[in-house]
């Protein structure tokens, strides 16, 4: 199936069976490996991305839906080797340590930065339910989101 | 993991989409967000030789009020319906549902008509949609019929749509400002599904029960309305005896889930204890 | 002032957040094969045939291996860990199995094809023939006569059986006021890092090098066993780690896929790929815990222990896994009295074989379930004998101290575990809490109280001791510091970091001896042809033995440097302060040069004294005169429902000692990342198996990896009591959080039950668990 779609600013016509998945698109046709996959349930969000401005699990969208679609991936936050805020924070207040689940808690902070205006520390453990994160116990990722909250 | 190889079909109106499902029939599969469908294809637990994407059926996706009802159409995603300010003004407990559903990303992915055509016994829509006594509109090349959803769920995974049908939109009654609505969820820990879940639609003339619905998710093989419950307490003047009297009651004479992580005798227990909590919340004690 | 002790902000998280990271799954090398194994759906059952024709013609297979095709080229893989005068049973493990699949997940073939998605469809064209048999799961099971044998050879399955044995155990039960007794089982948990296992394998015939690339906490311990295995000789192997996403344990182990792998790689000369998927990981990667200890106490009435007495049945799985004998015994039994001043020991583990995946070290490995088995047993004794749990604890706690020898032999190298109590009770303020609860008590609200006093073993380890107990393998660390021609610097550690920021830790280390910025130091890890032996990062060493390399590898540079600044300022070293990274002559400070300058100097070589070599750098081999112990006090509170079972948390408060802190900032993450290890272990993880064998959480859907919503805010504090095994002062802090906060939520929530006369409960407590406690105890007469 030809698809063609914005990844990172970038246009992308690609051809590719009708079940590949996004996630595989994005890592093994574009080499964007920084979007990883960490289960096959859909439950620890390592693979999310920003789909049409929305944090989307990119192992549980097939290539063909993001036909048209702009896609932001981790390699898309920092601009001109500037870093995004929520990837400050998560320097600043050491939000990540062995950096596997990494990159998808920072797609879906960008996306609560820009779009929800109350991160209280409850209301971010709960908009964490869908990225597991074995090494930090989750409280400076909190931390780190909230940072990022305060520079956008 | 990578699903079975399929072939793939990406119809741009909802005739062409029915048309493709009436020629398919069984062998095809609708894929609306896929938040269900993909996890099991990806297991392998579900292979099609035929994916039908009605993603792209843009003229399913709305949530506007008509006749006195709410209509939302079946691709909107769970997060539309969680942030729409007509739902939270007309139907607050919708959009707490929905809020309750998965994750932020399941959610912007997912959708409202997939999730009650995919009837997951646990999944969070649908005891309160019984409550609300929705309606889905079934669409086929053959016309349009409208079903009840206490008569969609037929098992799990399993609905009285026919093969040829596709669920297009969901109406769902503007509720009686008198009736208030209540819905509690005992989440599984892995997964945010419901091991119990529980909605109670609650109308009080004074102390008595003027109207009430209670239904429960998480417990048999299909969500449920609990008419007898109902009928034990309708016309009666509401009291902690009574509520927890009819609630000994719940889940009697039914096959409940059992499993490892909570038997069927728990699930009954939680069942009762949300039934008795949501009968007070809503009575306003 | 200097950098280390300072929240340095890790230099490993550029790449991390920009994607840049490079994980096993991200290598792809030209020709590259995908490998997926076929898996036993059984617990147990004889292979009666297998039929690989229809996979083999699928198009783009390239091989299909199973057991025949191995035999003869390859060996079964070994255990490193041989417990001397245990009897330990010979059971080694077949890269595919033999014969006759022993759990279910057991690799019987592997499937190699041009992609990924062939190699997935070839592997359900695999038809496997099974004779189904009998399966046990549960290890005080599997002992009894009878029962199904996992090794037909091992008689009532027990692999192994250790007893330690300290103080009269006679006289301190004939002199005891109560005997306590109690069965626990900790439940079956695993490490789950977030980053599956792989491996790519790529071999090389006209050198005969196999390169062996592993998701591995270390690298030279594969390379070993791997030469083992594969009959290659070990200079013709290179292992090397990519980033690793996390390991607790899990990646430890010498897995037979990363074997059969590189025999694919080697076989087929062309690389092969293998990347487990979450689903793989549950049947076949390591478990852990699943200990049932039968725990007796010898107590006097004012909550004094004299003795400890008991058995254990450590459950190994179906085969031994790298150190699992070890993690049964040795990592277990030896800390079991905790910091608690007990002078009579006897006690019993057994290593048992059931049908289940092999367990191994989880986050603790051994020391969690000691701790877990002792802490709840102070809880049940106190209430026994209607005593304050903290006041039992502060009669038994060993007295402030450096080199403490305990009765099973260990010498805890300092203590003061009254000071972190203390700090703990106080900020917490224990009083108000115990207060608080008694005022809910009469409005039937449950709040529970746990306390835990913890302690670890660390530092992993003066290798003659560990190799005195068994383990086929050196616990000695490496580091190489070289000071390149520009001044900047390489460390060369035989440590190999997951997540735990060594590389920002060691720059601290090296920087504030050196003089030179951090962002010029650089770690190398991982790479077997580039990092002198050493023996990787687990049991929190990565501080207390690999920084310790690393800070004396330091010094011989600035040793070295001194002396070269003083030849080349003309003067003696005496004459030579050393600030910021400059030597200055004390009696003319015009007369200055900078490290840097005597790196420039020291490579070019031109002008050196007489028989001095050239460059500067250092290498050294660190074996730790001894273990580190850091210990702590947690406390928990929750609130139970008791209609429903759920538990709320209203604080949970850590106090650690680990001895001087490098760096505060990475100390909390790994202390807070620890406690929801074992928070999650505690109340939501659980690996089940069925009583046939069948595992019933073989995915996220079912193993409940703790999510930020179902854990507590984290309240952190220190004391600090410096170990004196190394000059740094430091004693690790990876584990101690896991190992703490599992049985502390543990007595937390079992504290919130005894009114209705609940002394103990099995983990996992969940919901149901614990509201069918309640209901029990209410029939048997518990009020509340």
């Amino acid at each position: 199936m030809e698809i063609s779609l914005t990844v990172n600013g970038e246009k992308h016509t690609v051809d590719v069976p009708p079940n590949t998945l996004l996630v595989y698109l994005l890592r093994e046709v574009l080499n964007l490996t920084g979007t990883h996959i960490g289960c096959d349930t859909s439950s620890c969000g390592a693979c999310t991305v920003i789909m049409n401005g929305k944090a989307v699990k990119s192992c549980t969208v097939f290539a063909f839906q993001a036909d048209g679609a702009e896609i932001i991936t981790v390699e898309g936050l920092a601009k001109n080797g500037e870093l995004h805020p929520v990837q400050e924070g998560f320097m600043e207040k050491h939000g990540l340590q062995c950096g596997f689940c990494t990159p998808g808690m920072l797609v879906l902070a960008y996306e609560l930065v820009n779009t929800e205006e109350d991160l209280s520390e409850e209301k971010l453990r709960k908009a964490l339910k869908g990225n597991l994160c074995r090494c930090t116990g989750y409280q400076k990722i909190v931390e780190a989101i909230q940072y990022a909250k305060e520079k956008v | 993991m990578i699903p079975a190889t399929f072939e793939c079909y990406r119809p741009k109106t909802v005739d062409e989409a029915l048309s493709l499902i009436s020629q398919y029939k069984d062998e095809a599969k609708v894929l609306a967000g896929g938040q269900s469908l993909i996890p099991m294809m990806k297991l392998r637990f579900a292979r099609y030789p035929v994916i039908i994407d009605i993603g792209g059926l843009d003229e399913l996706r709305f949530i506007k009020e008509e006749d006195g009802k709410i209509k939302i159409g079946a691709l909107t995603k769970h997060r539309e319906v969680e942030k729409s300010e007509l739902i939270s003004s007309k139907i607050p407990v919708l959009s707490y549902c929905a809020s309750e559903i998965a994750d932020i990303q399941v959610r912007n992915m997912g959708t409202i008509g997939g999730s009650l055509a995919h009837a997951d016994p646990s999944a969070d829509f649908p005891p309160v949609m019984l409550v609300l006594e929705a309606d889905v509109v079934a669409k086929s090349q053959n016309g349009e019929r409208t079903i009840s959803v206490k008569d969609l769920f037929v098992s799990v995974f399993e609905t009285s749509l026919k093969e040829d049908e596709l669920l297009t939109e969901v109406q769902i009654p503007i509720p009686d400002n008198n009736m208030k609505f209540g819905y509690k969820k005992f989440p599984h820990p892995a997964t945010g599904f419901a091991v119990v879940n529980c909605a109670v639609g609650l109308k009080m003339n004074g102390n008595t029960v003027e109207d009430i619905r209670v239904a429960f998710g998480g417990m048999t093989t299909s969500p449920y309305r609990d008419y007898e419950l109902e009928e034990k307490l309708k016309g009666k003047e509401l009291n902690d005896s009574l509520i927890e009297e009819v609630s000994d009651s719940i889940g009697e004479g039914k096959d409940i889930i059992s499993d490892y992580y909570a038997d069927a005798d728990y699930r009954k227990h939680v069942a009762k204890t949300f039934f008795k909590r949501l009968a007070n919340e809503l009575r306003g004690s | 002032m200097g950098v280390v002790g300072q929240p340095v902000k890790r230099k490993e998280d550029r790449r991390l957040i920009t994607g840049y990271g490079e994980f096993l799954e991200d290598i792809k090398l030209p020709g590259m094969l995908y490998a997926v194994f076929v898996r036993s759906p059984l617990a147990h059952g004889k292979i009666v045939s297998i039929d690989t024709s229809e996979a083999e013609n699928y198009p783009g297979v390239v091989a299909v291996f199973t057991a025949k095709d191995l035999e003869g080229k390859v060996n079964d893989n070994p255990v490193a860990w041989i417990v001397p005068d245990s009897n330990q049973a010979d059971v080694k493990r077949p890269l595919l199995a033999r014969d006759k699949v022993r759990f279910m997940g057991e690799p019987v073939a592997v499937v190699i094809a041009e992609s990924r998605q062939a190699a997935y469809d070839a592997a359900e064209l695999v038809y496997v023939d099974y004779e189904d048999l009998p399966a046990v799961v549960q290890a005080d099971e599997a002992v009894k006569d009878g029962a199904p044998l996992v090794h037909e050879h091992v008689p009532n399955n027990i692999a192994l059986k250790w007893h330690v044995k300290g103080g009269d155990v006679e006289k301190a039960f004939s002199e005891a006021d109560r005997i306590i007794k109690q069965r626990i089982h900790i439940h079956r948990a695993a490490p789950v890092p977030l980053e599956p296992r792989g491996a790519v394998a790529k071999y090389n015939p006209g050198k005969d090098k196999l390169t062996v690339w592993v998701t591995t906490q270390n690298a030279h311990i594969h390379r070993f066993l791997l030469s083992v295995i594969l009959n290659e000789p070990e200079h013709k192997i290179r292992v090397i780690t990519p980033d690793v996403g996390g390991g607790f344990g899990a990646k430890i182990p010498v897995y037979i896929e990363e074997a059969v792998v590189s025999f694919a790689a080697m076989q087929l000369k062309r690389p092969v790929k293998w990347v487990e998927t979450r689903s793989e990981h549950f049947v076949s990667s390591i478990h852990g815990r699943d200990f049932i200890g039968e725990l007796e106490f010898a107590v006097k009435n004012d909550g004094k222990i004299l003795g400890i007495r008991g058995k254990n049945y450590g459950n190994l799985g179906a085969y031994y896994s790298t150190i699992s004998p070890g993690c049964v015994t040795v990592l277990h039994g030896l800390i079991l009295p905790g910091t608690y001043d007990i002078q009579a020991f006897d006690y019993e583990m057994y290593g048992v074989f059931t049908n289940t995946a092999p367990t191994d070290a989880d986050r603790g490995a051994g020391r969690p379930e000691a701790l877990f088995f002792l802490e709840r047993m102070v809880d049940i004794i106190a209430q026994e004998l209607g005593l304050d749990p903290v006041e039992v604890r502060k009669k038994n706690l060993l007295p402030p101290g450096e080199n403490i020898k305990t009765v099973t032999g260990l010498v805890y190298d300092s203590a003061d575990y009254q000071k972190a109590m203390n700090k703990a009770l106080e900020i917490a303020d224990y009083e108000g809490l115990r207060k608080q609860q008694e005022e809910l008590r009469k409005e039937c609200r449950y709040i529970g109280i746990g306390v835990v006093s913890h302690i670890d073993i660390c530092g992993f380890a003066p290798s003659k001791v560990v190799g005195a107990v068994g383990l086929q393998a050196g616990q000695w660390e490496s580091a190489i510091v070289r000071v390149h021609p520009t001044g900047k610097v390489t460390i060369v550690s035989g440590a190999s970091p997951h997540g735990q920021g060594s590389d920002t830790t060691y720059s601290q280390i090296v920087s504030d001896i050196l003089g030179i910025p951090i962002e010029d130091i650089e770690l190398v890890y991982g790479d077997t042809d580039a990092v002198q032996m050493g023996w990787g990062t687990y049991g929190s060493r990565g501080a207390a033995t690999g920084g310790t390399a690393v800070a004396k590898a330091a010094k011989k540079v600035f040793e070295k440097a001194k002396m070269l600044a003083a030849h080349f300022l003309e003067t003696e070293e005496e004459n030579l302060e050393f600030k910021d990274g400059v030597f200055i002559r004390k009696d003319n400070p015009e007369k200055k040069i900078t490290i840097q300058d005597v790196a420039l100097q020291a490579n070019v070589a031109w002008n050196l004294p007489e028989g001095v070599e050239p460059g500067l750098e250092a290498e050294v081999f660190y074996d730790p005169s001894n273990f580190t112990y850091p210990f702590g006090t947690h406390i928990c509170v929750v609130e139970v429902d008791p209609e429903t079972g759920q538990v709320d948390f209203l604080k949970y408060l850590a106090v650690d000692d680990a001895g001087n802190i490098l760096n505060p900032l990475l100390a909390d993450g790994q202390v807070q990342g620890g406690i929801v290890h074992g928070i999650g272990h505690s109340m939501y993880e659980a690996i089940v198996y069925s009583e046939d064998g069948q595992l019933l959480t073989g995915s996220f859907n079912e193993y409940a990896l703790p999510k930020a919503h179902l854990v507590p805010h984290i309240e952190n504090h220190y004391t600090i009591t410096p170990s004196n095994v190394n000059e740094l002062g430091v004693k690790g802090i990876g584990e101690a959080g896991a190992i703490a906060a599992q049985v502390c939520v543990a007595n937390a929530i079992i504290d919130a039950l005894k009114p209705f006369g609940i002394k103990h409960l099995d983990s996992p407590y969940t919901p149901a668990r614990i509201w069918k406690a309640i209901q029990e105890a209410k029939q048997n007469g518990g009020n509340a």
